[in-house]
């Protein structure tokens, strides 16, 4: 039995308040990421619903569960909510919004109500792409092509449109405070060298956000005031030009592909230094191929369109300049690898989905080298081949990152561990489950099966049905960290504020932290990562 | 670095005449009488350039005045250059498709 002085919690910023009330008008940035952290949640299991619904389509090579019409927006839906709904904000306004402040010692980001209004401007946009979805859907694919988009298509393309355009003001405003929040907020003695690579990831990830987010929020207005009043832009009826919404869409779809993987390479830094005890290799260089790979992004976009018909000249050039952004991704890959090297490693959950993140990473990254070659781009271009290439990096990789993250620092949100055993089980299902799936759609998409169809020759259904039985084994892979980790809530050992014996400020703050994070400023006289030279005790310290 | 974090961004130390602000609302009215005037002008392919230069000169003026960048800190001003720097980039790389587009179709 405890006693009544043990049991007197230390207030922290779950028990500060109480109520509904002080959940929606919280300006709490740990507060605001656990909002951002259960919408995206409910985001991710529609997009899976309706993942798993395509999947038992392509079971069979018949179109007999669902007809083309259905299946065509079941991949939009799809596209729509994972991209734009759940892997965009997916770390950045959870793990971000929770961590940003910690590590750098700040006791909140710099505009918190500003913070607040990011979740309820993703709120009304997300509702508003859902509702577009229930009365009927959309038809398009996420990528929203023209003239399909703005003649054609007799479904809710405004709705969906105008739903991603509101979203878009959110992870602008996101970006915006974490700029700022890095910039001017960073405890005495954090230097721009002692910044956790978390940061400096994020911190490259919101100058995405920032500069290209209004570009793609013109264009889906362009496509409604083009469908709405028949203003000629896109449609080459009306004197416009439809490669100019291809240019434009991927001028910001592309770099969103960064702001997707950045944060998850992000947490994989603080991950594999923490588990296997040693500083990052080539600190500076991780650092700055964060920054390297935000802005070589935007140079990079029309690789997508090789076969839409642009010019071969810009083809060339554009083929080149993707080929660049290997090199800041591989220095990443080879300095994690590196960082490995000699360092006494501990195969705990979040290690694990690292070490997933890492592989599935790279099999995604360099697939992306082919694709990036004009001769074999015009071979495997709409092929199952780009539906694995981009499923290894956004759910081989950036997933991957994602779960590795909740699991390490979920001690730190809910001041509660998770069960291990179960944790390790569902990370090995989540591995073995995703590559069931998505191996078999390379050498598919190779042998010539063009994506977006809801029927195939039945050649091809060896691979299907392996694929299939890979995204039930995923699910389940999905499925059990969402129970566990419910459980541990109420169940789980209350959590150390550092469990992992990890370095940096967030964890030197009891968990769950205190309102204000710390009860004195911290200061900082080391580097990140000093894994080697920093006394254990000297780390553990708590309040 | 150092030094860039000691610069600190107060407002009520820049204090503007409200007459400027005049001037610059009286030259945005003067520009927009202008665009008006010249969208009733046939100048061919020029008519949207001149809309667009006219534009320009006024977003600048706002920017610099009613959004202070002209007495906002060295880091504000680099934001706003980088914006400008991308939007260098959308265009003069679109137009390496634009620009290019009927040499490749001699090769079909």
């Amino acid at each position: 039995m405890a006693t009544a002085v043990q049991t007197v919690e230390r207030e922290n910023y779950l028990n500060s308040d109480y109520g509904i009330k002080s959940w929606l008008l919280t300006t709490d940035h740990k507060r605001i990421a656990l909002l951002y952290l259960v919408s995206i949640t409910a985001m991710f299991w529609i997009g899976g619903f309706f993942a798993m619904l395509i999947r038992l389509e392509l079971l069979t090579p018949a179109g007999d569960l669902v007809s083309s019409d259905t299946y065509n927006k079941l991949f939009t839906m799809h596209g729509i909510i994972m991209v734009f709904f759940f892997l965009i904000p997916s770390v950045p306004a959870t793990l971000g919004n929770f961590l940003i402040p910690l590590m750098v010692g700040a006791k909140d980001l710099a505009f918190p109500r500003v913070n607040l209004l990011s979740w309820y401007i993703y709120m009304v946009g997300a509702i508003t792409a859902l509702t577009a979805m229930v009365m009927g859907g959309v038809d398009t694919g996420w990528t929203f092509y023209t003239p399909f988009s703005t003649t054609y298509s007799n479904t809710h393309v405004m709705g969906a449109a105008i739903g991603i355009f509101i979203t878009g003001f959110s992870s602008i405003l996101t970006g915006l405070n974490f700029i700022v929040t890095i910039h001017r907020m960073r405890a005495p003695g954090m230097t721009w060298r002692r910044l956790p690579l978390f940061c400096w990831a994020n911190y490259a990830a919101a100058l995405i956000m920032v500069l290209g987010t209004p570009v793609v929020a013109i264009t889906l207005l362009l496509v409604a005031l083009e469908r709405a009043f028949n203003i000629g832009i896109f449609n080459p009826q009306l004197g416009g030009d439809p490669l100019l919404f291809q240019h434009l869409f991927w001028f910001y779809s592309h770099p969103a592909v960064y702001i997707m993987i950045l944060p998850g390479m992000g947490v994989i830094n603080e991950i594999v230094t923490c588990f296997s005890r040693k500083r990052v290799f080539g600190y500076e260089f991780v650092a700055l191929a964060s920054i390297a790979i935000a802005v070589l992004g935007f140079l990079v976009w029309a690789h997508h369109m090789f076969v839409a018909g642009i010019s071969v000249y810009a083809a060339l050039v554009f083929s080149l300049l993707s080929y660049l952004v290997a090199i800041p991704s591989a220095v990443k890959v080879f300095n994690w690898t590196a960082t490995l090297y000699k360092g006494s490693i501990r195969y705990e959950t979040p290690m694990l989905y690292a070490f997933g993140f890492i592989g599935l990473f790279t099999v995604g990254g360099l697939t992306g080298v082919f694709l990036a070659s004009l001769g074999v781009d015009v071979h495997v271009h709409d092929t199952y081949f780009v539906v694995a290439h981009f499923h290894y990096v956004m759910v081989g990789g950036m997933v991957m990152a994602y779960m590795a993250g909740l699991h390490f620092w979920w001690p730190k949100i809910t001041g509660r561990m998770y069960p291990e055993a179960w944790a390790k089980l569902s990370a090995l299902l989540v591995f073995v489950g995703f590559n069931t799936t998505f191996l078999p759609l390379f050498i598919v998409g190779y042998m010539g099966l063009p994506r977006r169809y809801h029927a195939y020759p039945p050649e091809f259904q060896v691979l299907n049905v392996l694929s299939t039985a890979g995204a039930s084994i995923l699910a389940v892979g999905y499925v059990l960290p969402m129970i566990y980790f419910l459980w541990s809530l109420r169940y789980g050992e209350p959590a150390p504020p550092n469990p992992w014996n990890a370095v940096g400020l967030e964890w030197m703050t009891p968990s769950p932290p205190p309102t204000h994070n710390f009860d004195e400023t911290p200061i900082v006289t080391w580097e990140a990562y000093d894994y080697e030279h920093q006394p254990q005790e000297e780390v553990t310290v708590g309040h | 670095m150092k030094q860039m974090q000691e610069e600190h961004f107060d407002p009520m130390s820049h204090l503007v005449p409200i007459s400027l602000y005049v001037t610059i609302w009286a030259a945005l009215m003067v520009f927009t009488g202008i665009t008006v005037f010249a969208a009733t002008v046939e100048l061919g392919v020029f008519n949207i350039v001149v809309a667009l230069l006219i534009a320009t000169i006024k977003g600048t003026l706002v920017v610099l005045f009613f959004m202070h960048l002209r007495y906002s800190t060295k880091l504000t001003m680099v934001t706003v250059v980088a914006a400008i720097f991308f939007l260098i980039i959308l265009f003069s790389l679109s137009m390496t498709d634009y620009l290019t587009r009927a040499w490749s179709t001699s090769l079909r």
